[in-house]
């Protein structure tokens, strides 16, 4: 049967493909790329890390290394991963339409993705970049000595990547939809890629106006940032974290609608207070904006700014806990099996959750002050961050496989790296809480001997998770290989996407299709083909 | 074509005739007023760029729910940063 896969072989169909699903391999491939290079610096972190003196790498190419491990999976992992693999593929799917709204645009994006990406590495490779993935002021500037302009030039182009992609997807969730696909009908996933298409919107134009900002100061000598020109370097960070705070929603936003799918199919229940679940996505979407400041309690903001923006924070915790209260609230005698991607939506809503309340300590002025740039800071990002986004990234690459590729994974393997991730996971980064705690600040490659237990912990589970990761990326190629196809709803699961064929067809759906139902009748979905 | 040629010529020599104007506010004294002075002339430009090179006039009322809500953004980025700086 004619499907987007063998619409065409040459390199060409796939170099200038305007199919959503194919732009989503494109995706898929770069952002793998990303992954494996920010991880390869990160073990090398680690590795300095396992003996207190400083005798790896020195301090200068220490920085470095951090610092590129940041940009790496932040920048070109992290923000784009869900939303441009799996919502470029799903979108239109869930909604019903044919593509995205703008195809061109959104080929566009991949090519501005890919130019960002080789600025990138063209600045890794002839040097890197040492400022931190912040790049604060003045060490990007006044006192830059690595190749700064070229990563923050990468940076800049793969903004509108961003924003391109999230123009499309806002146009197309407006636009498109499916007849009788009404906003309180669309599957939770939609919600949350639209709030984080909102964000894309309307936080990335900061961070390329602020990068601009650092280029006209540094070209033309206007004070901007440089106090000795009448700048304020605290400026800088102003403008970067209205972005970057809203950043962190970005790569959480997508994984919290991809729990919220998980948890709904392998329970085989409506989503508890559905009403809630979404509009707490745009809660966070909103309140992620006021908050930013608490990235900046000991920066020498005023103690008045920091009270509001500590106050601030801590009302973000109210919209996530809802996600996690009602998605627990769908378990309660739901019909629960704990197949791969329901073992990753359960582990992200422990990591998810311990993540979130570390963070409110953070948001908490006083004991702010006593770990800001430890290694209890540290902990607590990657519980969020790779705990909570990549936790659900591979869950949602497990639970959409077999859509996008008509083939299943082997369900033991699945399991079995399920399990030895969130054991690495663990094993790396609860340690580093410890830490920070006990006063073992971030960024520097050498350290007191009565830490190094703790980091040799560490480094021994970044080593597992590694594993872990690697398993998911052999048995997926394996799986394209198998000669078993699988059905188009093998998980018995509501949603269009699952009611046209596994792969679709080029243009989605033989007969446009037509929604008479809320989201999640199970009481309607069919039996799951898998045991 | 939605804006005649004749009105997005009228709005671009406007646009010109601006920028001289805030070259010339430059150059007179007028203390803390250059600054509000220069951001007015500053926001005319904007309105007139978004209302009619950007078609916003002509545009739904969606189209004008997003416009005003990045400029509501740009409100929380300015209103939240002087909150810093105003009680330093």
């Amino acid at each position: 049967m004619k499907h987007y896969l063998n619409a065409g072989y040459s390199v060409g169909s796939w170099l200038l493909t305007r199919d959503h699903k194919r732009i989503a391999i494109l995706y898929l491939l770069s952002v793998t790329f990303f992954f494996f290079i920010g991880g390869a610096f990160a073990t090398l972190v680690r590795l300095e890390l396992m003996t207190p003196a400083g005798d790896l790498v020195i301090s200068e190419t220490y920085n470095k290394l951090f610092t590129m491990h940041g940009v790496a999976m932040i920048f070109f992992f992290l923000i784009p991963a869900i939303p441009t693999v799996i919502g470029n593929f799903l979108v239109p799917l869930m909604i019903g339409a044919r593509d995205l709204a703008f195809p061109r645009l959104n080929l566009a994006s991949w090519y501005l993705f890919t130019a960002a990406g080789l600025l990138a590495l063209g600045s890794i490779i002839f040097g890197g970049v040492d400022t931190g993935w912040t790049f604060y002021t003045p060490y990007s500037t006044t006192y830059a000595n690595t190749h700064v302009f070229l990563m923050a030039a990468a940076i800049f182009v793969a903004g509108f990547s961003s924003i391109l992609t999230g123009l499309n997807f806002v146009v197309t969730i407006h636009k498109m939809r499916a007849p009788g696909l009404t906003w309180s009908r669309l599957p939770l996933f939609i919600w949350s890629t639209y709030a984080t298409a909102l964000l894309f919107v309307i936080a990335t134009p900061v961070i390329g106006i602020t990068l601009a900002l650092i280029a006209i100061e540094r070209l033309l000598s206007v004070g901007i940032f440089d106090p000795a020109l009448g700048g304020d370097p605290l400026l800088f960070q102003h403008l970067f974290w209205f972005y970057s705070h809203p950043a962190v929603y970005i790569m959480v936003l997508p994984a919290l609608g991809v729990v919220s799918e998980l948890v709904a199919t392998f329970s085989r229940k409506r989503i508890f207070g559905y009403g809630f679940v979404a509009g707490s996505s745009l809660a966070i979407a909103i309140l992620g904006f006021l908050v930013w400041g608490h990235h900046m309690f000991v920066s020498g903001q005023s103690m008045y700014a920091g009270m509001i923006f500590s106050i601030l924070s801590f009302l973000v915790a109210i919209p996530s806990s809802i996600k996690v209260l009602n998605w627990t609230a769908t378990l309660y005698r739901g019909s629960i099996s704990l197949r791969t991607p329901m073992l990753y939506a359960i582990g992200f809503m422990g990591l998810f959750t311990i993540g979130g309340l570390t963070g409110l300590f953070l948001a908490t002025l006083g004991i702010d002050v006593h770990v800001t740039d430890t290694y209890f800071v540290v902990a607590h990002f990657h519980y969020i961050m790779v705990g909570g986004t990549v936790m659900a990234y591979m869950g949602a690459l497990h639970y959409w496989w077999p859509k996008m590729t008509g083939r299943s994974y082997p369900e033991a393997w699945g399991k079995l790296s399920a399990l030895i991730i969130f054991i690495g996971f663990n094993l790396t980064f609860f340690p580093q809480f410890i830490l920070g705690y006990l006063g073992m600040p971030r960024r520097y490659h050498a350290y007191p001997e009565e830490f190094q237990v703790l980091n040799v912990l560490s480094t021994a589970g970044a080593s597992i998770l590694g594993v872990g990761y690697i398993f998911p990326m052999f048995y997926f190629i394996g799986s394209l290989f198998a000669r078993k196809k699988i059905g188009d709803n093998p998980w018995g699961a509501t949603g269009l996407e699952w009611r046209t064929s596994s792969p679709p067809p080029e243009d989605n759906f033989r007969e446009t299709p037509v929604v008479t139902e809320e989201a999640y009748d199970f009481a309607k979905a069919e039996e799951p083909e898998l045991p | 074509m939605i804006v005649p040629r004749k009105l997005t010529a009228a709005v671009f020599v406007a646009l010109l005739a601006l920028t001289g104007s805030s070259v010339g506010a430059a150059y007179l004294d007028l203390g803390v007023f250059n600054t509000i002075l220069a951001l007015a002339i500053a926001g005319v430009k904007a309105s007139l760029v978004a209302l009619y090179f950007m078609h916003l006039r002509y545009s739904s009322k969606l189209v004008w729910l997003f416009a005003g809500g990045s400029f509501f953004w740009l409100g929380i980025l300015l209103a939240l940063t002087l909150n810093d700086y105003l009680t330093r």
